[in-house]
């Protein structure tokens, strides 16, 4: 566990103070849990705007062709068909086939990519690409000088039109570079909340700037991490560290739709053998019976008692009213529509397997 | 944080206010409503339910965690909040008052000698850091 001292602070920090926000230790950085209150939070990304905190993301640059610099190498998505100013959900995986991170690739122009990683997971990915990458100095980790706000919400785009001539233009997993408060910045039409939205990357030195003036508008709320969690659980988001990790293949994960196996990547051969087999385990959605939320690390049970998987992630759901969650079962117990139990050996609750997408009427392609 | 003067406290943040010097009326304090965040969920006793001084009783979960709330005093369980079903965010906004879970038939009146008077909580709370 790292000390206090030694967690990172985003440029918002004195922000977050200010506005009473309660910090936790998050992935090496000190984040803020929630302002309000969750609940309120949430149900204001939903339903209005809200504004997060992402500066802790990682941000690099790579210049060249991605074949002759081996990013095709290094990530799963498919890129040349890439159209400029899109981009692209993939996952950077090690020899075995094991996700080190869940990432997005920008596609710039010809030569010129951008990708966003986890910040817990920052230094370690840009390690990886320094040692795979033919061309080392095609690379660049910006993480440091880059900072990060995620405007989410029904309302964003309204409230991001009077800032930024032409945001209307941008349809969902695309970006542009746009003249903001004096900065020429990239915003994406991306998030992690279901709802529409935009990420924002702007000047580390200059984003407590840009945060001020998008709370001087009486619509927009600030949203922590709790209403986050919250909010990508609804959707079926994975979380790095929870669904994703580098003992999970994306095949677990039920994510394959985010790999081209047409292309050659580290931990292909790995993920072609589990192919060959059967998978033992499966990401599957967890709905309870009641309001009581299944928890990370709780069990998953047959109706007989059987130990059949686990939760990795777990929330009560405001949308849906009930506790929801994600979790691995084995694959012969993963059909949508089982009664299940969660829990421990003291005490268990019913629950059904289901998809692993809580809430489907979100504003996100609106 | 709020402490209401006239209600005994227990080291778990359990409050209780005795009503006739025979029923016992708890719930949980404004600082574990704080520290809880947002209540999603209540387990309630079962009305006719015998509990023990300090014994399991209810459980709450919240947008944070889950948390095992224990009787103050023993006794029989004689009404239960039911509200807190359909709105366990009540002990969020009155947790002294609407917010209440269960009353019991006190059995020892004598247990109170063990929970702590609403001067000696706020001392508790304060050598915690509030």
């Amino acid at each position: 566990m790292l000390t206090t001292q030694s967690l990172q602070r985003t440029p918002l920090y004195e922000e977050h103070l200010a506005l009473g926000a309660r910090m936790v230790p998050f992935g090496g950085w000190e984040m803020p849990v929630q302002y309000e209150g969750i609940l309120a939070e949430h149900k204001h990304t939903r339903e209005a705007v809200t504004v997060f905190d992402t500066c802790h993301m990682g941000e690099f640059t790579i210049h060249g062709e991605p074949g002759k610099v081996g990013l095709d190498r290094l990530v799963t998505m498919n890129l040349q068909t890439m159209p400029y100013k899109t981009c692209r959900y993939g996952f950077l995986l090690n020899e075995k086939g094991g996700v080190m991170d869940d990432l997005i690739v920008f596609r710039i122009d010809e030569e010129k990519w951008f990708i966003v990683v986890n910040g817990a997971t920052t230094l370690k990915d840009a390690d990886h690409f320094r040692r795979h990458l033919k061309e080392k100095e095609a690379f660049e980790d910006i993480s440091a000088k880059t900072g990060k706000i995620d405007i989410q919400g029904p309302l964003a785009r309204n409230i991001l039109k009077s800032l930024v001539d032409g945001i209307e233009k941008l349809d969902y997993y695309t970006f542009d570079f746009f003249d903001l408060l004096g900065e020429n910045v990239l915003i994406s039409r991306t998030g992690y909340t279901g709802e529409l939205g935009y990420e924002i990357f702007y000047p580390w030195q200059k984003i407590k700037e840009l945060w001020r003036v998008l709370l001087e508008n009486g619509k927009v709320k600030p949203a922590g991490l709790g209403a986050r969690d919250m909010l990508r659980l609804e959707v079926g988001y994975c979380l790095y560290g929870h669904e994703l990790d580098e003992h999970i293949s994306p095949l677990e994960a039920g994510l394959e739709k985010f790999i081209d196996f047409e292309k050659d990547f580290i931990g292909k051969k790995a993920l072609l053998e589990q192919k060959k087999q059967e998978i033992p385990h499966r990401l599957i959605g967890v709905a309870s019976a009641s309001r009581r939320a299944p928890r990370l690390g709780q069990k998953i049970y047959s109706l007989d008692g059987k130990e059949i998987g686990s939760i990795t992630s777990g929330s009560f759901s405001p949308m849906v009213g009930i506790g929801v969650g994600l979790g691995f079962v084995k694959i012969e117990a993963a059909a949508k529509g089982t009664a299940i139990l969660f829990g421990n050996e003291k005490l268990k609750s019913e629950g059904e397997i289901t998809s692993r997408i809580f809430y489907r009427n979100g504003s996100l392609k609106n | 944080m709020e402490v209401e003067q006239h209600y005994l406290y227990s080291k778990e943040h359990e409050w209780v206010s005795i009503e006739d010097g025979s029923i016992a009326v708890i719930g949980i304090t404004d600082y574990a409503q704080d520290a809880l965040g947002d209540i999603t969920y209540v387990e309630l006793p079962s009305e006719g339910d015998e509990v023990e001084q300090f014994g399991d009783f209810a459980s709450v979960e919240s947008v944070k965690a889950a948390s095992d709330i224990f009787c103050p005093m023993s006794g029989k369980v004689v009404a239960v909040n039911n509200d807190l079903e359909s709105n366990p965010g009540l002990i969020n906004k009155s947790c002294y008052d609407k917010g209440w879970i269960a009353k019991i038939e006190i059995a020892d009146l004598e247990e109170k000698n063990n929970l702590m008077t609403a001067e000696e909580y706020e001392s508790f709370l304060e050598s915690l850091g509030e």
